[in-house]
């Protein structure tokens, strides 16, 4: 094609990309001059090198639209009819163009529809005269230069350039050619405009080469490594930091702003709910997210789809959203962030929720599962049926989805792409898309280490520290049975050996007690992976797992090292799943034959507990979150006091305290201890035996139970008692809670605390009472919306989310619609803290988000709040 | 349509006993793997991944793949490149064998006793003078997932 032809066809797409957008936006501000002159400038571009390039179609088209605007520019209001009109003309300049584009000429064909349309909404809608015939222009004719006549619709020149002329420019146009990366974060009204074209295969082979060039730097550094006194130290540094210059300037090339995906997205939605009778809002977030741009290409029909299916299956109508007490406007949110080496983007509706009777009962029509299979399913589970090929929900075949091309497309195409699709629904709150996407191409940062013989990368950006643990050291792996911890300051962390993850046979040469331990960070989630050997950083390009091997958890991709072998990447977040996984296995073999849906439900309510023995022989068990550390002394350590046991522990004086008299305190070999620490101060309780640490589900059967028990469970078939540490801490210290209350503000403020299991309530209670706060518990929603109901006095609100009938999440939601509700602050208390579990509290509007056994960071989570609801 | 006549070109090799064929046009080269990585947590047939000229190949290990027996840790000596949407595997064999042209109208359904496992990847047999060759579908030796997943 005619170079000058390709260049206006490429051109003129992005004008009217812009064109769509802000007419949208302008129909919402009517008043706001600064778009339509900007609307207007480019279209009376379009125009003018349409009649330069003798495209008489276009023209006449983009002439019709653009005395359309004028009026706009007048003062004329925008109608719904008048935006429509104009998109339509041009959608119809864009099919122009595009056959303009493969056959070199304008298609044959009259637009007469549109312009005549046009032309009559711009006479008719024109404030000074009344509507006039259209030959009428033709009378001006004389004073032209134009030689021919005018085209059906179109106005004088001389009208038109006067107006043209009283549009006020805005700042001089940038049309220098910068390169890609400033135009990528420039705003998205200019986007496009200052920017060379280079075609996408240039820059894949650019970045192929640089891919090469840096293995070939690593290869020529790991010679330099081995060759201390070399003349070519000085040269191969410089080598090396021109490649990493080089490889980050190719990388920011293929770099855009998620933002171009989604222009056409305002658009479409504002068609839709024209056609759909919705009102639908469209909020976008993280529209600079920078992705590759290749990626970003093969994303942009899945996430077009996925809205439609949003706004046609998701969203209410505006009669039944205010039957149901929701806001008439529907709300469809695009979120994009980064996190790890993905690139995560959220299609976020408000509406109805996914159903899940109607999607069993077409699983099982569609013969993709049995009834009994599904009774085995989370409802998590069911919904991921909408992913399978042919599926689709809606009774009707709408013009907009529910073809039944749905949502198995828009997974084979994030597939394709090596990303991953999941759905999460409320009943009554809305459905979420969360697609995550590696950023395939990037060049990242890894850890290498070897475990099992092999050697792995693990991304430096989820890595906190490293840590060497052996038996001497203060960082100790320690072994309750089968589960690892580490003492790592004032923290257990759980720990796991990489190569039992990865399922290979340890080397020999395993110690359990010693090894390197990386300590890792997703999300709130903090573990520490224990590997054989650390080698080096370096920086590898990440290379997309092969297909075949893209569902194994532990990897996110593979790459090629300084020395040309393969090695895996380890994908943090898998390793947060599997260590998960691991505990629930382990409750499944000791409860035995639970189905795999129970274990599921088990696994997310269960609590870690350490057990141990004391005085009796009966367990006893308290959460192991409370606990500090565990310790073992000398027990010739321990000095008696004032008729109290006391340890010299770090610098300071540690009370020891005892369940009862029946537990005795040793006084030589090792003395096992439970440290809690509360602040600065800690107190140890004396224990006879640590037994292990279970994954379990708490339910308190018998209450009661005397001093300092808040009940028993059952525990791996054993009936324990479940220890109250709040009764210990006055013990240790009188003072304890006294400090604090003198500490406390004059007016405490009302925590309402609502939790289904008495355990928390009574765990709770007594540590926020300490922190300062009237405590009133509920055992349930309904419960806690009477008290709120009934006027009892509350400031805060924190709720577990796990509870049956009505969970957190439709709590908070109940109480935005109550009028004492609207404001409060609402925690939310959880033993999944995962970052879609946060996404989706920050969604039903909670102010904060704590891991169940996290005291700390409720109580600094409270005082926020608190201090929050003074302020205002 | 095959045509009476119509030759085909296959390339053939040994693995576990069994002489297979492929379709020359889906052979891209044969090489010797050189230090594969191994892939934990992989479906058993895939013997690894090894870097080939800058790019990242996943083996398969044929006589797995096949069902075929043959002693444990006997290390393939070759490997058949081929490819498949954009991505490059290498098939281990025991030893790599002559082109051969074969008539169409020669080949033979699968007999209905053929091991599954054989089955599901061969497209039919050809008597040779000596022996009998299987001709492979490479596209569902390599629809490996798929029937691991499913399981």
């Amino acid at each position: 094609m005619d170079d000058l032809l390709r260049e206006f066809v490429t051109e003129t797409n992005e004008s009217l990309d812009v064109v769509d957008v802000e007419l949208v936006r302008f129909e919402r501000e009517p008043g706001n001059a600064t778009i339509i002159n900007n609307v207007f400038r480019l279209v009376h571009t379009i125009k003018g090198t349409c009649g330069f390039l003798g495209l008489p179609r276009l023209e006449a088209l983009a002439h019709a639209a653009e005395a359309l605007m004028g009026r706009f520019r007048d003062g004329v209001p925008a109608t719904t009819d008048a935006v429509s009109l104009i998109l339509a003309t041009i959608d119809r300049i864009k099919q122009i163009l595009e056959a303009l584009e493969h056959e070199q000429r304008e298609p044959d064909g009259a637009d007469d529809d549109l312009i005549s349309g046009l032309t009559c909404m711009a006479e008719g809608l024109d404030p000074k005269k009344p509507a006039q015939p259209q030959q009428q222009a033709v009378g001006t004719l004389v004073e032209q230069v134009l030689e021919r006549p005018l085209l059906p619709g179109e106005d004088s020149l001389d009208d038109l350039e006067r107006a043209f002329r009283a549009t006020p420019v805005d700042p001089p146009q940038r049309r220098a050619k910068s390169p890609l990366g400033e135009a990528a974060k420039d705003d998205a009204e200019r986007n496009g405009n200052q920017s060379i074209r280079v075609s996408v295969d240039t820059l894949e082979k650019l970045m192929t080469m640089v891919s090469e060039l840096v293995l070939t730097r690593n290869q020529l550094l790991e010679i330099g490594r081995r060759h201390e006194e070399s003349e070519f130290k000085t040269p191969l540094q410089r080598l090396s930091n021109v490649t990493a210059e080089l490889q980050e300037g190719v990388m920011q090339t293929r770099m855009q702003p998620i933002g171009n995906a989604w222009q056409k997205l305002p658009r479409i939605v504002r068609d839709l709910s024209n056609e759909l009778g919705k009102h639908i809002d469209l909020e976008m977030q993280g529209a600079e997210t920078e992705l590759d741009r290749q990626v970003l290409d093969l994303i942009k029909d899945p996430l077009t789809h996925m809205l439609r299916n949003s706004a046609d299956h998701g969203l209410e109508t505006p009669e039944e959203r205010r039957s149901a007490g929701k806001p008439e406007r529907g709300r469809i949110r695009l979120s994009a962030w980064h996190e790890g080496g993905f690139i995560v983007i959220q299609v976020a509706d408000d509406g109805r929720g996914l159903d899940t009777e109607r999607i069993k009962a077409k699983a099982v029509a569609q013969g993709l599962a049995t009834e009994a299979d599904l009774d085995k399913l989370s409802e998590q589970q069911i919904h991921k049926f909408i992913f399978a090929p042919g599926f689709s929900t809606a009774v009707e075949v709408t013009s907009i989805s529910g073809r039944g091309v749905g949502m198995d497309v828009v997974r084979t195409n994030i597939d394709q792409i090596g990303g991953t699709i999941d759905v999460r629904s409320v009943p009554g709150v809305g459905v979420s898309f969360t697609v995550k996407i590696p950023l395939t191409l990037a060049i990242v940062s890894a850890l290498i280490v070897e475990a099992g013989g092999d050697r792995y990368a693990i991304p430096q950006l989820a890595v906190i520290e490293l840590v060497r643990a052996h038996g001497g050291s203060e960082h100790r792996i320690e072994r309750i049975k089968d589960t690892a911890v580490l003492r790592l300051r004032d923290k257990l962390l759980p720990v796991a050996r990489l190569s039992r993850l990865l399922g290979i046979a340890p080397s020999a040469a395993e110690n359990v007690e010693t090894g390197f331990i990386v300590v890792t960070q997703v999300g709130t989630q903090t573990f520490g992976i224990v590997v054989d050997a650390v080698f080096h950083t370096e920086e590898i390009v990440v290379k997309p797992m092969s297909s075949k091997l893209r569902h194994i958890a532990m990897f996110c991709g593979n790459t090629i090292l300084g020395d040309g072998s393969v090695i895996m990447i380890i994908d943090p977040n898998g390793i947060a799943q599997a260590l998960g996984r691991t505990a629930a296995s382990q409750l499944q073999g000791a409860g035995g034959g639970e189905t795999a849906a129970e274990t599921a439900e088990e696994a997310a309510q269960a609590t870690s507990l350490l057990l141990f023995r004391a005085g009796s022989a009966r367990p006893k068990a308290v959460p192991l979150s409370l606990v500090t550390r565990l310790e073992e002394i000398d027990a010739r350590k321990i000095e008696l006091s004032n008729g109290r046991h006391m340890i010299q522990y770090r610098g300071q004086l540690m009370p020891l305290v005892r369940m009862d008299d029946s537990v005795t305190v040793r006084s030589d070999g090792a003395q096992p201890l439970l440290v809690f620490s509360d602040g600065l101060r800690s107190m140890a309780l004396v224990v006879d035996e640590i037994v292990d640490i279970v994954e379990d589900r708490l339910d308190i059967e018998v209450a009661g139970g005397g001093e300092g028990v808040l009940g028993s469970a059952i525990i791996k078939g054993q009936a324990t008692e479940i220890v109250d540490v709040g009764h210990f801490l006055p013990l240790a210290f009188e003072d304890w809670f006294r400090r604090k209350e003198q500490a406390a503000t004059p007016r405490r403020r009302a925590v309402l605390l609502v939790d289904d299991s008495p355990f928390f309530r009574n765990m709770l209670a007594p540590v926020l009472q300490a922190a300062g706060f009237d405590v009133t518990t509920a055992g349930s929603g309904a419960e806690a919306l009477a008290h709120v109901d009934d006027g009892g006095a509350v400031d805060i609100v924190i709720t577990d989310i796990e509870m049956p009938d009505m969970d957190g999440f439709a709590l908070t939601q109940a109480l935005r619609r109550h009028p004492r509700g609207a404001e409060l602050p609402v925690i939310g208390l959880s033993s999944i803290v995962s970052a879609e579990a946060i996404a989706r509290g920050r969604e039903v509007g909670f102010h904060d988000y704590v891991a169940k056994f996290d005291r700390q960071g409720l109580i600094a989570a409270l005082k926020e709040q608190s201090e929050f609801g003074r302020a205002a | 349509m095959s045509e009476s006549g119509t030759l085909r070109e296959y390339v053939t090799a040994e693995i576990g006993g069994e002489l297979i064929g492929l379709p020359i046009l889906r052979v891209q080269d044969v090489f010797i793997p050189e230090s594969p990585t191994r892939v934990p947590l992989a479906p058993p047939e895939i013997a690894g991944v090894l870097n080939l000229r800058g790019r990242i190949l996943t083996l398969i290990d044929m006589r797995r793949r096949l069902g075929l027996g043959g002693a444990a840790g006997e290390k393939a000596m070759l490997a058949i490149g081929v490819e498949l949407r954009g991505e490059s595997y290498g098939l281990l064999i025991d030893a790599i064998g002559e082109v051969l042209k074969l008539d169409e109208d020669t080949r033979e359904g699968n007999p209905v006793n053929l091991d599954p496992r054989l089955a599901r990847v061969s497209m039919g047999i050809h008597r040779l003078n000596e022996r009998l060759l299987m001709v492979i579908d490479v596209d569902r030796v390599l629809d490996i997932a798929r029937e691991s997943m499913a399981a």
